[in-house]
């Protein structure tokens, strides 16, 4: 389970460029639940991210996953508790070192010793199984730098690095978004299928509106900040792209109303 | 020709400089950090062992070496981890502060010579002979400090901090604190270099306080002749090449500073003969870019004319 409880965060603070990229946000994310989030550029989906993973400290608020709090824990701790894959395929593997190499170190995270040499045996075996399931024959390619493997087959590792030892959180940030339509779709079924397995607690973000309703059990919509509209459930079943798309637009146009009342007002 | 005296002792040298070229190994190569604490933790190393075997005490005195080495690298790594202060910077600070204690630890003498006491080389060569001594004194060490990197590179933790150099970002997401990695690695690259001063001390009888500067251009040029000889043999640039690098790269540099002598190239002019083989290893992976893309172009360019030049576009 995930809470955020009133996180805020302002980016250059008491500057022309103040940029309150968090304001007093509250979520709550129920262990197992699937959470797709959408929004526009600047809406704060990253940075919510960047806070949940531990690269940035929330101004005030705290961050709550299973009870504990981790608002002020370094991000390498966290990470033993949270698996995250970014848009890059090149942030979340180590392209030098070999396939069964990058398998080996996210294994870590699992084990409390981290003594002896080389791969075992059986830990091969594993990696080897693991790799199989992804049905991208790179199962016979494990002594092959990684850095020789395309951004899909790289997206698809690392999301076997982020899940193999089954985090509590799994955090996309648009992971597919960088890959062609035919690879992302595959990387895609593959999320699905790993998520549901292991009844994996998720949040993606996704510019593709249609896999944000296809995907997962309940959608979030982001603007400046804050959380817009959350629905699940038969109101979410029956949602559709078009639909969603209005909801977007009349609550975009809202803001973009109010902007407006606000410069004339200003300009009075 | 070289002679075959002069040829033995640029072999006998390079066994022992390339424990350093190891130590640059793992924090250039492996750890992707320009670590020019090197410079300072040479002579650090050279210092303990010599004033250790003044106080008669020559092994433990290598040991010693090893953990003033390792203490330098810790002092960088924390200033670039924890103080966050620029990897360069943070080298160029330790090894300035280095050159003053040297100096303390030599007792404020610029040069302290170990002629009279019994070195490490000559209390081996009562075993295997005066002849043999460097040689396999030498040989021996650098088997065992290269057997305990690639093993070290190997194990669990050593796998995090090839990783670190390779991508930070991913080290950090696998629940693996990079800090603590590049700690570690520095640490261990700077008690190799160490132990290396400490060796060329036992070797040439003293240490010097200047002996250290210019050792990372010195190690960096070893290390890319290494590679390159290395990748003639291996195509798959690995631990175990990275390490055999090391040491045939500086017996190989070693080889054409003695060719270099011998040429009659006067001693002053060997710190110019270092950069331009530098400036020549560095650059060696853009030239051959440049010459491969020239190649391809007149090949094209040949190519087209035989077309008629249709495809010019």
């Amino acid at each position: 389970m995930l809470k955020l409880e009133q996180v805020s965060k302002t980016f250059y603070p008491n500057t022309g460029n103040e940029k309150r990229a968090m304001d007093h946000l509250d979520l709550l994310v129920n262990t197992g639940e699937f959470v797709t989030v959408i929004g526009s550029n600047g809406a704060g989906k990253s940075t919510l991210f960047n806070l949940i993973a531990g690269s940035i400290l929330p101004d005030s608020g705290r961050i709550l996953l299973d009870n504990e709090d981790i608002t002020f824990l370094p991000e390498h701790k966290r990470a033993s508790r949270i698996g995250r894959i970014f848009q890059d395929p090149m942030r979340g593997t180590a392209p030098s070192m070999t396939v069964e190499e990058n398998l080996a170190l996210s294994y870590l995270r699992g084990k409390k010793h981290r003594f002896g040499f080389g791969i075992s045996k059986k830990e091969r075996e594993f990696f080897r199984e693991q790799l199989a399931q992804l049905e991208l024959g790179l199962e016979d390619r494990m002594q092959t730098p990684i850095g020789m493997l395309s951004g899909g087959q790289r997206q698809a590792v690392s999301l076997l690095m982020c899940t193999m030892v089954t985090p509590k959180l799994l955090l996309l940030d648009e992971h597919t978004a960088a890959l062609d339509p035919a690879t992302a779709e595959k990387v895609l079924s593959i999320t699905k299928r790993i998520v549901e397995e292991n009844h994996i607690t998720t949040l993606m973000i996704t510019h593709n509106i249609r896999s944000a309703l296809e995907l997962g059990n309940r959608t979030i919509m982001m603007d400046d900040g804050r959380i817009l509209l959350d629905f699940c459930g038969a109101e979410r079943e029956k949602m559709t792209v078009s639909d969603l798309m209005d909801r977007f637009s009349k609550a975009c146009s809202k803001q973009i109303d109010n902007d407006r009342m606000l410069l004339e007002h200003q300009s009075r | 020709m070289m002679s075959l005296y002069s040829f033995l002792s640029a072999i006998e040298l390079g066994l022992i400089y390339s424990l350093m070229v190891l130590g640059l190994f793992l924090s250039y190569r492996v750890l992707n950090i320009p670590d020019l604490t090197v410079d300072g933790s040479f002579t650090l190393g050279a210092a303990v062992a010599v004033v250790m075997t003044l106080s008669g005490h020559p092994i433990l005195g290598l040991f010693a070496a090893i953990l003033a080495g390792a203490a330098a690298g810790f002092l960088t790594a924390f200033l670039q981890t924890k103080m966050k202060i620029q990897p360069i910077l943070a080298g160029i600070i330790t090894m300035t502060a280095l050159y003053s204690i040297n100096l303390m630890v030599m007792d404020d003498k610029a040069n302290v010579p170990i002629t009279q006491q019994e070195s490490i080389y000559t209390a081996f060569g009562s075993l295997v002979g005066k002849q043999a001594q460097g040689m396999v004194l030498s040989l021996l060490i650098l088997i065992l400090a290269g057997a305990a990197m690639v093993l070290f590179l190997k194990t669990p933790f050593g796998l995090s901090v090839r990783a670190t150099g390779d991508n930070e970002s991913m080290v950090r997401s696998s629940s693996i604190n990079a800090d603590l990695t590049k700690t570690a690695g520095l640490m261990g690259a700077n008690a190799c270099v160490a132990l290396s001063g400490a060796m060329i001390a036992h070797y040439n009888c003293y240490a010097e306080v200047r002996m250290g500067i210019g050792m990372v251009v010195i190690g960096l040029a070893s290390f890319i002749i290494g590679e390159i000889a290395v990748g003639i043999f291996v195509k798959r640039k690995g631990v175990l090449s990275g390490v055999v690098a090391a040491a045939v790269g500086s017996i190989l540099y070693r080889l054409i500073i003695a060719q270099a002598l011998e040429l009659n190239f006067s001693s002053s002019s060997l710190k110019l003969i270092t950069a331009i083989i530098v400036a020549l290893a560095m650059s060696y992976p853009a030239i051959c870019d440049s010459i491969a893309l020239f190649r391809k172009k007149s090949q094209a360019k040949s190519g087209k004319e035989k077309m008629g030049g249709n495809l010019s576009c």
